[in-house]
């Protein structure tokens, strides 16, 4: 096999698997301060990529232009699901938040599937088949711009996290949440915060995703299992981890279709979760509990 | 050993298990096959929900990869039957000692390396997508193409191959379904139901009180898991249709689960409850909706998700717990 050949489809590997570390660096931020598996993550973001679509369909709006207010509106729906839905279940057993969750995938699936019915669709805009050329590579341009999208998204969020008050009252009650409440920090409105800017992210991600893949109501739960994979793969919690997991696996993914059978990818994936839990259970960059 | 079977079980619980027996015994001569096939569901649902049970219910580890267990039962039985042409009967220890060993290396490699929780939860995820993308690439057992049980026309009924009418697998069923409430009362009022309750509550406070916790975890999911073995075997026999695909989903998992949920999960009768409400649910609404001319894709589970919220929202340990206090019957029945 030519060494251009194998460079390129590790090279697209690697700048899809940017775009699926963002997706996942949203369930990573929720898990890491709220400590609620969100089962509804990927099923968030095929609602991003719809509301993407229709944008495009109806207003000629480029995705990387609407993923601005399809972020706002996820924001908003992740602040409501948190406040109403989920608070109270922080206390409950994890079965039970599992459940609840569950049950929201399940109507948001099969809600797309009412409205969008079962055809995939994508977005193709003018520049969609366009590349460039990085010496004897060839690489999408959209994949490019993604990535460079989803590492500019990512740095944000970790000066938000770093520098800000609110970002570092969102930290504290990860940290120590009584504590939290004892200097009195207001945690259901920063859980709910937290929870809307996982949501905001996995809408951002979403959109782009229109660009690279195709949509259907049901990629959401493969998408939920595929960030599941990549935050603790890359260690939950980690921001710096979930991009270099979204980075593993989509690297195994398009070597694996390179060399295997692209329907063989989901079990590189996995294989490499599995070998990642059994011997560094907090993940490659997350901290030991 | 018998004795705590019923030891401290009101006399009226005893009646009115006594009561359901002998209605579920007497159904098939009353239903029309629609009913029968309904039934066969729900106690389908209810035996894999009370193998669950026993994981999660008893010992606390939540597993969402059940799935697997269905799987491999399902396709080692079949592929005996189909290759070999060994018979259920036989094939069905096969499966499960295979459904067993997978469960002891996942259980292994879990309590070993002290993975629990949330991540045991997804361990156990992604060793069934690991099997199920393995079994498409199977070309023994036909890959994602499916893999098929020969269906006989023949009038009689072949118990010994278990092929045959719905009533014949409604009885065997009924019968494994009965079998495991037995077994599992019988494990929850023994010492290992003890030790499992001290785990499930306390792991840190068991482990000081000397209890093997690693060894008892270890059992529950091998039991767990030959039980979950039976219902797969079942489901190859009675289906006659294997696709790696469906059987080995995520969904398939979360499926089984959300009986024991929903009816009570660490109760005896909860998932027996639980799989007869969301089954005739799921089905009530198939009708309703019917009815009403919405057929619309997607419009059903659309429904089934929000009663299922509801359920967990508003009665956070299911719906088997608060009934049997009602009825003022037994505290772990």
């Amino acid at each position: 096999m030519p060494p251009e050949l194998v460079a390129t489809v590790a090279l697209q590997g690697i700048l899809t698997g940017l775009v699926y570390g963002l997706m996942a660096l949203g369930l990573s931020v929720i898990f890491g301060v709220v400590r609620v598996v969100n089962f509804a993550h990927g099923e968030m973001m095929t609602i991003a990529s719809y509301a993407a679509i229709v944008a495009f369909g109806a207003w000629n709006i480029d995705p990387l232009l609407s993923m601005v207010p399809i972020a706002m509106l996820l924001f908003a729906l992740g602040y409501v699901m948190q406040s109403v839905l989920i608070n109270p279940f922080i206390n409950r057993p994890e079965h039970s938040q599992f459940i609840l969750l569950a049950a929201v995938a399940i109507v948001m699936v099969n809600g797309l599937l009412m409205i969008f019915g079962p055809d995939a669709r994508n977005v193709l805009v003018d520049y969609s088949l366009d590349s460039i050329e990085i010496g004897p590579l060839l690489v999408d341009k959209v994949r490019v711009i993604t990535a460079g999208m989803a590492i500019l998204i990512t740095a944000a969020l970790f000066a938000f996290f770093r520098l800000s008050h609110t970002g570092k009252a969102i930290r504290a009650c990860a940290d120590n949440h009584l504590g939290a409440l004892v200097i009195g920090l207001n945690v259901k409105h920063l859980y709910a915060l937290t929870f809307g800017i996982g949501s905001a992210i996995v809408g951002a991600a979403g959109a782009m995703m229109t660009l690279l893949i195709d949509t259907t109501p049901n990629i959401g739960p493969v998408f939920t299992l595929q960030a599941f994979v990549i935050v603790i793969v890359g260690g939950l919690g980690s921001m710096p981890g979930a991009l270099l997991g979204g980075v593993l696996i989509g690297l195994s993914e398009a070597m694996s279709g390179l060399f295997f059978a692209p329907s063989a990818k989901t079990m590189f994936g996995v294989a490499i979760l599995i070998l990642v839990l059994l011997f560094r259970p907090q993940g490659l960059l997350g901290r030991r509990p | 050993m018998i004795a705590r079977l019923t030891d401290g079980v009101p006399r009226r619980a005893l009646i009115l298990l006594g009561l359901l027996l002998a209605a579920l015994l007497v159904a098939p001569l009353v239903v029309d096959a629609y009913v029968l096939s309904i039934l066969i569901l729900i106690l389908y649902f209810a035996y894999t929900g009370q193998a669950w049970n026993v994981m999660m219910g008893f010992a606390g580890q939540l597993s969402l990869g059940h799935s697997l267990y269905v799987g491999v039962a399902a396709y080692t039985a079949a592929a005996l039957y189909v290759h070999f042409g060994l018979g259920p009967w036989a094939g069905v220890w096969l499966a499960i000692l295979i459904s067993m060993a997978f469960g002891l290396v996942i259980g292994f490699l879990a309590f070993r390396f002290g993975i629990g929780g949330v991540y045991f939860a997804l361990l156990t995820i992604a060793f069934a997508e690991f099997t199920r993308v393995g079994f498409d690439h199977f070309t023994w057992v036909n890959g994602s193409g499916g893999f098929f049980l020969p269906v006989t026309q023949s009038e009689d009924n072949d118990p010994f191959n278990l092929r045959g009418d719905p009533v014949m697998f409604y009885y065997l069923l009924l019968a494994i379904t009965a079998l495991a409430f037995l077994l599992c009362r019988w494990l929850l009022t023994g010492r290992i139901g003890y030790y499992w309750l001290a785990i499930r509550e306390e792991p840190e406070a068991a482990q000081t009180l000397g209890i093997n916790v690693f060894r008892c975890k270890m059992i529950a999911v091998a039991i767990s898991a030959g039980m979950t073995a039976l219902s797969g075997v079942f489901f190859a026999f009675y289906y006659n249709n294997l696709f790696p695909e469906q059987i080995f989903s995520m969904s398939r998992s979360i499926e089984l689960i959300l009986g024991p949920i929903i009816g009570g999960v660490g109760s005896l009768f909860g998932p027996i409850l639980g799989a007869f409400v969301l089954t005739v649910l799921a089905e009530t609404v198939t009708e309703l909706m019917h009815a009403l001319g919405y057929d619309i894709p997607g419009i059903k589970q659309v429904f089934y998700g929000i009663c299922l919220g509801a359920v967990v929202l508003y009665l956070p340990n299911g719906i088997w717990p608060p009934l049997r206090k009602r009825l003022g019957l037994g505290d772990r029945s």
